[in-house]
């Protein structure tokens, strides 16, 4: 333990060297980065970017507009997705790709039950909360069928949940009968669009209360401490008295609440289902986001704000884009780019290389002295 | 556990062999799947053996009464149409109709051709196809004609010569987008500004219904993009490109999305942006397809305009086979759907009901 304290003491010497050396290691760096290069991009094109009006919407409601809140507003199914996703990678070491999947399923059960069955409906037919609660539970046992798999038969998280991947769409089409339900109550819609009389987006609320819902049991349980240790060594958690089978488990059952309440915020947005379009590739987004947010993908240690923030980027990164009018199939090949220039950073090879460039100006100086 | 996952895996080895035995005598060219070729010689012969026995018998009824069919569609849950369009071809390619029939439902164009190779092997009468995209297409084409099983393209075309098929029922593309674009000139806008939301690249929906306003957009100088985006035919993509269109200021009076669902989406960010569109609205909106919930958004006056696409082709794709069945060649080689435009002016309830899926 000595000597990591005596480091920072001779760096100090240098402090714009150690400032920087601190900044770059910090978690939170690469998506702050990320961020702050877009809106610099942004200032330097076209500052009229961030520019937000008050509008008044078909309803008579004022408004607000621009590109920044439908960065915030878009953003809301991923950053909540990212949060559930972050926890899953953290204890289990891989990723849930059957979250797009698993949204639409959500998103089925939930219209089936406001529809009451019917292809459309212009009232709702059963209470919000109801359906919604119906919603987060389907979701939660999807969960825990993943979770299962992972945890007790012990089967790779990305093929375990390959499964709910390639069967849920056709699952969320069999919940309606195949049907495309549509609903056209003003009162369902609020959550995915304005509340009256309220400028701001709902689904921005909705993403507050979900992050300050997971700060709060972050922060008062052992949810972060136990999910952890069960990512760095199961065996040696489960030597502590933990049982990470159990809390794997959990994870799967947590991202699935996380799911069902994005994929409400979808649904809510139209009224409608599109199943095997709903949230398409959104899986891939929501384990970028991870991976943007400096969470190691192999699990063990996290940070949530990271990936929250990770998701943030990456819609800002697309909202940008069509902005630009880069179409909307070369989207893919952009974050792609993304994913590359994560990767190749973050490879113990070209770590090991960037550390090197920084050491050698000051070594040689050692050296001649 | 070994041995037994051992044991498994040799008897679904076997039975796979087993279904392969009765195909083999039919297969003609180098298609054969890798199954075939890696069967070891001592399991041929009794393949071969069980051949004039086993898989005739219960073939020989299955054939004489039943016309079987292979039918390759696109995803039922991509749109209302493909919903309606999917429904009507299974209601009609039943047992009780008289056929045997294998769906099968992808909208990757690549998995689309390989399970028709796969029919065409089978030996189907018929293989249905609905093809989600229009190239790539030539060999299983080629390789039906050999087979003797005909084809019969519904709802969509693909580019191969007329030879190819024995008849197609599809839905007339570019007619359909440039009466939706004959119709949008009619309207006598000083200036044409379009957000126009295109489909899934590449299929014949997209291509006749983006050709036809590409070609008025290069023609007249009053005719602009304001952008021209794919959402691959989904309503969040739609409402997203739209939002930023408004987000960036730019003015636009025409949404030319080339299905209702994305039409839906792109009113759905002009209805937040308290942008009035429709009859009386700033903005023209128009979709295509046969939505009910789309038509009845024309008949409020929401929406200005619907091109109808008509799902419905399952019943005379059903007469052509009958007809050929019995030796009838069909009196034209490609059937169009009827179809028409509606605007918000002259749209009746009447036609909702006829129309409506």
């Amino acid at each position: 333990m000595a000597t990591p304290v005596k480091e920072p003491k001779t760096a100090v010497r240098r402090p714009d060297e150690s400032l920087l050396k601190r900044l770059t290691r910090h978690q939170l760096f690469i998506p702050l980065a990320a961020l702050a290069l877009l809106v610099l991009f942004n200032l330097i094109a076209d500052p009229t970017f961030f520019a937000v009006t008050v509008k008044e919407n078909s309803l008579g409601n004022p408004v607000l507009s621009g590109n920044i809140i439908s960065v915030l507003d878009n953003a809301s199914e991923l950053v909540i997705l990212a949060i559930g996703m972050t926890l899953v990678t953290a204890s289990s070491g891989g990723q849930d790709i059957s979250v797009g999947a698993a949204m639409a399923i959500a998103g089925s059960v939930i219209l089936r039950l406001v529809c009451g069955g019917q292809v459309s409906a212009d009232v709702m037919q059963t209470p919000l909360v109801l359906a919604l609660l119906a919603g987060i539970l389907v979701s939660m046992v999807f969960g825990a069928f993943n979770g299962a798999l992972v945890a007790y038969f012990k089967i790779q998280p990305m093929v375990a949940t390959l499964i709910l991947f390639t069967a849920g769409r056709s699952i969320a089409a069999w919940i309606n009968n195949n049907q495309l339900p549509i609903i056209n109550d003003l009162g369902f819609k609020y959550a995915g669009t304005f509340l009256p009389g309220i400028p701001v987006p709902t689904p921005i609320f909705i993403t507050l209360l979900v992050v300050l819902i997971f700060w709060l049991a972050l922060k008062f349980t052992n949810l972060g401490l136990y999910t952890q240790s069960v990512g760095i060594n199961a065996n040696s958690s489960r030597l502590n008295g933990l049982d990470p089978k159990l809390i794997k488990l959990m994870t799967y059952v947590i991202l699935g609440v996380c799911v069902a309440v994005a994929g409400f915020v979808r649904v809510s947005r139209s009224g409608s289902i599109n199943y095997s379009r709903i949230a398409e590739n959104i899986e891939m987004d929501a384990i970028l986001a991870v991976a943007l947010g400096g969470n190691a993908l192999s699990g063990g240690k996290f940070n949530i704000y990271g990936s929250i923030l990770g998701a943030y980027v990456i819609q800002f990164l697309t909202t940008t884009l069509y902005k630009y009018e880069v179409p909307s199939t070369a989207l893919p090949a952009y974050k792609a780019v993304v994913v590359i220039l994560l990767v190749v950073l973050s490879a113990p090879v070209v770590q090991e290389k960037l550390a090197g460039i920084k050491k050698a100006p000051a070594k040689t100086a050692k050296e001649v002295s | 556990m070994k041995k037994f996952l051992a044991m498994i895996l040799s008897l679904a080895m076997v039975l796979a062999l087993a279904a392969c035995g009765g195909n083999n005598e039919q297969k003609t060219n180098d298609d054969q799947t890798p199954a075939d070729t890696q069967q070891p010689a001592d399991d041929q012969q009794p393949a071969d053996t069980n051949e004039p026995s086993e898989p005739s018998e219960p073939a020989e009824p299955a054939s004489g009464e039943l016309i079987t069919v292979g039918i390759i569609n696109n995803d039922p849950n991509e749109s209302g149409y493909r919903t309606a369009n999917d429904a009507a071809m299974r209601a009609t390619f039943t047992e009780e109709n008289g056929y045997k029939a294998i769906f099968y439902n992808n909208n990757d164009a690549a998995q689309q051709i390989a399970t028709a190779q796969q029919m065409v092997q089978d030996e189907v009468d018929f293989l249905l196809l609905s093809p989600a995209s229009t190239t790539g297409w030539d060999t299983v084409l080629q390789d039906a004609q050999t087979a003797g099983t005909q084809v019969i393209l519904f709802d969509r075309k693909l580019e191969a010569d007329e030879s190819m098929y024995a008849a197609a029922v599809v839905s007339d593309m570019p007619a359909e987008g440039k009466t939706a674009v004959d119709w949008l000139a009619a309207q006598n806008l000083d200036e044409y500004n379009i957000i126009h939301i295109q489909g899934h690249m590449g299929s014949d929906a997209q291509l006749g219904r983006t050709g036809a306003l590409d070609e008025k957009v290069n023609a007249e100088a009053n005719w602009n993009y304001v952008t021209q985006q794919t959402a691959d035919w989904d309503e969040a993509t739609a409402r997203t490109i739209t939002q930023s269109v408004i987000d960036s200021g730019k003015p636009f009076n025409v949404i030319y999305a080339e299905n209702n669902g994305m039409a839906r989406g792109a009113v759905a960010a002009l209805d937040a942006n308290g942008i009035t569109h429709g009859k009386d609205g700033d903005v023209i909106v128009m979709g295509f397809d046969s939505d009910k919930w789309a038509f009845e958004a024309v008949l409020e006056g929401s929406w200005n305009y619907m091109g109808l696409c008509n799902p419905l082709q399952a019943d005379t794709v059903d007469g052509i086979i009958k007809d050929l069945v019995a030796g009838k060649t069909p009196a034209q080689k490609i059937i169009y759907t009827p179809e028409q435009g509606f605007d918000c002016d002259t749209l009746t309830q009447a036609d909702v009901d006829t129309y409506g899926t």
